[in-house]
This record gives C-alpha cells, sequence and structure tokens, in this order.
C-alpha cells in the first residue's frame, strides 16, 4: 500500500540518514585529511580543518621505509585467494543444502554460523603451533588457509540464501526441456545465480582484505598483508599520526575504490532475501 | 501417439502415503483432467507421470513402453508449471528454443519452429523480451510455447491458469481447447477448479486422497456421480445434500438434488423453507433457503425472481433428478 509521507517526515529522516553516514565517513575522512599534515599539525589541538600546509611527504616517506607494493600483493593474493577457495567449497555445499535439504540442513547452516561466535583469540595458540610446526607460518598460503575457513560460513550462507531463490519449478523445467546435470547448471543454474556469487565475491575479498587477527598474528614479513603494513606504523612509530594516517589511506585505498565501483552488487547482496 | 498407462502406482513419502495404488488409462489425443480438492495427490500424480518424482511402487507405460525409470527428458512429455518456471535470463525466442536446444538440433531448425510456434501463440512482437517484460497470459503462452515446440507425446499441465485473474484464465481455457483441438495430442491438466475440468476434459479424473473416485466423461459425472463425493464435487454450485425423512422417502440413506433441478413455489411443494441470501446474478438467482428437517439448501432460480430474505418458499426436487446414496456414500442406481 502506498503511504503518504509528510514532509516534516521526510526532512528529520533525511537529517538522520545523513548524520549517520558522515558519523560512519568522519573516520575515514580524518584519516585521509590527516595522512596530509605534517606531524605538527597532525597532533595539533584544535585541529585545522582544510587550512593547513598541505603535504605529501608522508607518502614519500611511508614509501621509501616500507615496501608498500610488497604487502599490497600479498593483500591481493590472500584476499582473491581465499575467496575463491571458499566459493569452490561453498558453492557446491550450498546448492545440495538449498536444493536437496535434509532435516538436518538447518542445523549444520547453524552450526557452520556458531563457528563464527567463538572468539579467535580463544584458538590463537593451538592454531599458532600448528602453523610452526607444519611451517605455514608468515606465509600465503597458510593465509589463504585460515582466512578460508574464517570467512566459509559466511560464503555458505550468503550462497545458500541466493540459491534458496532460485525456483525449483525452474530447474525441473530445464529437466523436462531435456538438458543433463551439466547442462542445467551452465544452461540454467549458473547464469542466474552470478549476481548472487558476485556479490558474495566482492563482501569477502573485502572481509578477507580486512581482517586483522590472523593476518597479523600468523605472519611476520613475508606474506605480511597491508594490515600488517599498517600496523607497522602504529607501534613502534607511537605518536607519527600522519605517516600511520598515509600508511592507512593507502591501505584502504584499493578496497575503497572496488567498494565504491560495486556498492550496487554488494547493497543487493547484503539485503538480499530481506526486502524483496 | 501418446497413450499413458498406469498400473498400481503408488507414492510415499516417508510414512506418509500420497496415493495408495491407482490404475489408470489415458488414451492417445484425449484431454484429461486430473481434479480433486488441494491435497489429494492430483499434482503428485502428474509429477509422477513427468518422472519428477519418483514412484514408490507399479508402473507408468507411455507409448506401450515402459518408463516408469527413464528420467523426465526421455519420456517424449512436454510440462506446464503453474508458475509457468520461465528462464528469467533468457529471451522469449530462447526461452520457447530451449528443448531444441537441448536435443541438439540445428539453429536454422530451432529458429523456424520457434517462430512457428510464436506465431501459433500471437508471440511473434515479443520474440526479443524477457519474461519479465511480459505480463501474465503472455508468460503463459510462452510456457505453452516452450511445451508445444518440440512436440511431444503428450502435454502435462500443472494448475496452469491458477495465477491468471478471472477474465484471463477463461481466455486461456479457451486458448488451450482450441490448441487441443490443433494439435491433437494427449493432454494431462491438473487443476483443483471443477469449471475447468468440466468445460476443458474428453475425460475427468476425480481424485480424492490419493484414489480415484470416479473416471468419466463430464456429463456422465454430472448426471451419474458414482458417489456422494462426485456428486459433491462436479457441479456448481453444490449439490444439496438430505438425510432423514426426506431421504427415507426415496428408500435412501442420503439423497442429493442439484440447485437447477429443485423446482420453486410460494404456494405448495414437498419442503418448504425460509429463504435466507438471495444472490442475484442477473441471469440466475441463487437462493439459500434453511429447509425444515434438512438444513441449508441452495436452489437456482430464473434471473427475475422476486423472493427476499425471510421469504417462505417451497421446494420440489424434480422427478428422475435425485440421487440416491446408501450408508457407505455409494449411489443406489
Amino acid at each position: 500500500m502506498a503511504q503518504t509521507v509528510s514532509k516534516e517526515r521526510k526532512i528529520i529522516v533525511t537529517v538522520i540518514a545523513w548524520s549517520i553516514g558522515i558519523a560512519l565517513f568522519f573516520p575515514i575522512f580524518w584519516t585521509i585529511l590527516t595522512s596530509f599534515k605534517t606531524e605538527a599539525e597532525a597532533i595539533a589541538s584544535p585541529p585545522s580543518l582544510f587550512f593547513f600546509d598541505w603535504t605529501t611527504e608522508n607518502y614519500a616517506e611511508v614509501q621509501s621505509r616500507s615496501n608498500y607494493f610488497g604487502h599490497f600483493m600479498n593483500s591481493v593474493v590472500i584476499s582473491l585467494g581465499s575467496t575463491l577457495l571458499g566459493l569452490l567449497i561453498a558453492i557446491p555445499a550450498a546448492w545440495a543444502m538449498a536444493f536437496s535439504p535434509t532435516p538436518r540442513t538447518k542445523d549444520v547452516l547453524m552450526w557452520m554460523l556458531s563457528t563464527k561466535m567463538l572468539p579467535p583469540v580463544g584458538v590463537l595458540v593451538p592454531m599458532y603451533l600448528i602453523f610452526r610446526s607444519v611451517g605455514l607460518l608468515d606465509t600465503r598460503i597458510g593465509l589463504v588457509l585460515v582466512l578460508t575457513l574464517i570467512n566459509l560460513p559466511i560464503i555458505v550462507w550468503m550462497l545458500y540464501t541466493y540459491f534458496k531463490e532460485i525456483p525449483g519449478e525452474i530447474l525441473e523445467a530445464s529437466r523436462m526441456d531435456g538438458a543433463s546435470l551439466m547442462k542445467e547448471i551452465i544452461y540454467v543454474l549458473t547464469p542466474m545465480a552470478v549476481p548472487g556469487i558476485a556479490s558474495t565475491l566482492l563482501l569477502n575479498i573485502i572481509l578477507a582484505w580486512n581482517e586483522a587477527f590472523w593476518t597479523l598474528n600468523l605472519t611476520a614479513s613475508k606474506a605480511a598483508p597491508l594490515t600488517a603494513f599498517i600496523a607497522s606504523y602504529s607501534s613502534p612509530e607511537g605518536l607519527f599520526y600522519a605517516k600511520l594516517s598515509a600508511a592507512s589511506t593507502m591501505a584502504i585505498a584499493p578496497i575503497l575504490i572496488l567498494g565504491w565501483f560495486s556498492q550496487k552488487q554488494l547493497v543487493r547482496g547484503l539485503t538480499f532475501g530481506a526486502v524483496k | 501417439m501418446g497413450s499413458i498407462t498406469l498400473q498400481n502406482v503408488a507414492k510415499h513419502f516417508g510414512e506418509h502415503v500420497v496415493i495408495p495404488s491407482l490404475d489408470l488409462v489415458i488414451n492417445d489425443g484425449e484431454f484429461v483432467v486430473f481434479v480433486g480438492p488441494s491435497g489429494c495427490g492430483k499434482s503428485t500424480l502428474l509429477r509422477l507421470i513427468a518422472g519428477l518424482e519418483d514412484v514408490s511402487g507399479g508402473q507408468i507405460i507411455i507409448n506401450g513402453r515402459d518408463a516408469t525409470d527413464l528420467p523426465p527428458a526421455k519420456r517424449g512429455l512436454s510440462m506446464v508449471f503453474q508458475s509457468y518456471a520461465l528462464y528469467p535470463h533468457m529471451s522469449v525466442r530462447s526461452n520457447i528454443g530451449f528443448p531444441l536446444k537441448m536435443a541438439g538440433e540445428d539453429k536454422a531448425v530451432i529458429d523456424k519452429k520457434v517462430t512457428d510456434a510464436a506465431s501459433v501463440l500471437n508471440l511473434t512482437d515479443y520474440l526479443d523480451r524477457k519474461p519479465r517484460q511480459l505480463s501474465g497470459g503472455q508468460r503463459q503462452r510462452v510456457a505453452i510455447g516452450r511445451a508445444i515446440v518440440r512436440q511431444p507425446d503428450a502435454f502435462l499441465f500443472d494448475e496452469p491458469l491458477s495465477n491468471l485473474d478471472a477474465a484471463l484464465r477463461v481466455n486461456m481455457r479457451l486458448e488451450i481447447s482450441e490448441l487441443h483441438q490443433k494439435l491433437k495430442t494427449t493432454m494431462v491438466y491438473v487443476t483443483h477448479d471443477q469449471v475447468e475440468a468440466m468445460t476443458m476434459a474428453d475425460k475427468i479424473v476425480v481424485l480424492n486422497k490419493g484414489r480415484v473416485e470416479q473416471v468419466g466423461s463430464p456429463l456422465e459425472l454430472y448426471h451419474h456421480p458414482d458417489n456422494m463425493f462426485v456428486a459433491g464435487f462436479i457441479g456448481s454450485p453444490r449439490m444439496n445434500f438430505a438425510t432423514g425423512d426426506k431421504a427415507a422417502a426415496y428408500n435412501a440413506r442420503t439423497i442429493g438434488v442439484r440447485p437447477e433441478h429443485l423446482t420453486l413455489s410460494t404456494t405448495d411443494g414437498a419442503w418448504r423453507g425460509t429463504v435466507g441470501v438471495a444472490e442475484h446474478l442477473g441471469s440466475d438467482t441463487f437462493l439459500h433457503i434453511t429447509v425444515d428437517g434438512v438444513g441449508l439448501v441452495t436452489a437456482r432460480a430464473g434471473g427475475d425472481v422476486p423472493l427476499r430474505h425471510g421469504d417462505t418458499v417451497f421446494l420440489t426436487p424434480e422427478e428422475g433428478r435425485v440421487h440416491r446414496f446408501n450408508e457407505t456414500g455409494a449411489s443406489i442406481r
């Protein structure tokens, strides 16, 4: 039913929405701003908003001091690798649960989700020891594995929700029309599932990119991604906010750009099933 | 050729028995309608014939060949689903051509057949649209097009009109009947709507709780129902039933009289009653009358009957139109 929204209501809702949006964006905005200040201006009180000497020396400094590109490549490999590996495992799993569910399917899904409720620090020591003894510490493959496991429940859940939305009758129709299982997957299922798989892929790249607990604890230098790159500016450098901000900006820029271009897919992915 | 024979076909879902055991013969070229209340197993039966469900027992023979264990595509049948089940990412052209593509037909042959089917179904102007750009009736026609294009031995329809509005339903009903006249292919049609069954079928199969209650032509079922279930299910409005003295007068446990077989009088008659609701349709009037010793009785009268709420009327069942049933509900003939 169409609802008439009064003008006052519209204004109030708009103001609230913008306030929340600005509040959420502010830390990122401030980080970017600070990265262009000198160290002295970065800690100045009161802080200046736009009227300071804009400088890019922090970026130059960060570039010269650490290997940004190495960390960046590690991030790319780890987030892409773990997402693709996760999809490879999750697609058949979600497929099976969506199209031939058993009475236990819901329980399995809940169990998978429950692993996300465990505080990661609780398994840090055993994981660390296992990784050390099998030689996976500070390797890309080790991080790919661990991030795959961390994000697998979310990937399975998202895909399951998508596949659930594909009406069973369409698959039956394709079977009546003479499609073999292989052709059914190629011509009917996959084209219908592509938007779902795409937004799952995007969201998980972002999640993996931002993951900081395992990437910090299981790497030292060789496989350290951008999270470790930022962290290296926070601890030993203490109060060097400007450089830390420059490092952070460089670390989040790629994912911010990816998120910007794929926001339509992402919003659809996150609200799928909730709003029709 | 499109004959389908079911022998002792049974279907259980775990402990739940949907179809205990059922025999049925569908002859080549017939328009057979499965009708029954929801949950009577009619859709399950169609899906068993289609091969979308496995039988728990018995045999399905299509064209003299045992098809019980054949996959759906190998049975030579086409199906039109309730939800149309069109492929949303394909154009109308690709949707209709899909079965041919799966059969590995030549592209030129596919084009020709799709064009032909589209012209039969008035879809020529819509061939390059996606299903979401079509109305309900057009989608339904695409689903039918997809079914006819590969010239199956028989068509299966699973409540194909229930998603359409009333006016469109009447149109599509006619179109499907015309299509049957034109193609002369066996059609098996599932519906819960007895009007659809009566208007379209050569042969109606009335199902109840997975059992066949009666098989016959629409008028056979209307005039000579085997039992109270069929008598009550076929015909609109429903047949009136009476027990006790009124039935004993006809030497039966229960008697049934259709609303159109009751003669109305304001002065005298067999049953006396009071008009409750009078539904004026213009062409007819349906009177809901409370009759002493029977209960609520529906009677059909002419469009201009001046009766109103609270009026006293007398009803007389027409001679030879009273259906008699014994204690098990079976007809006494």
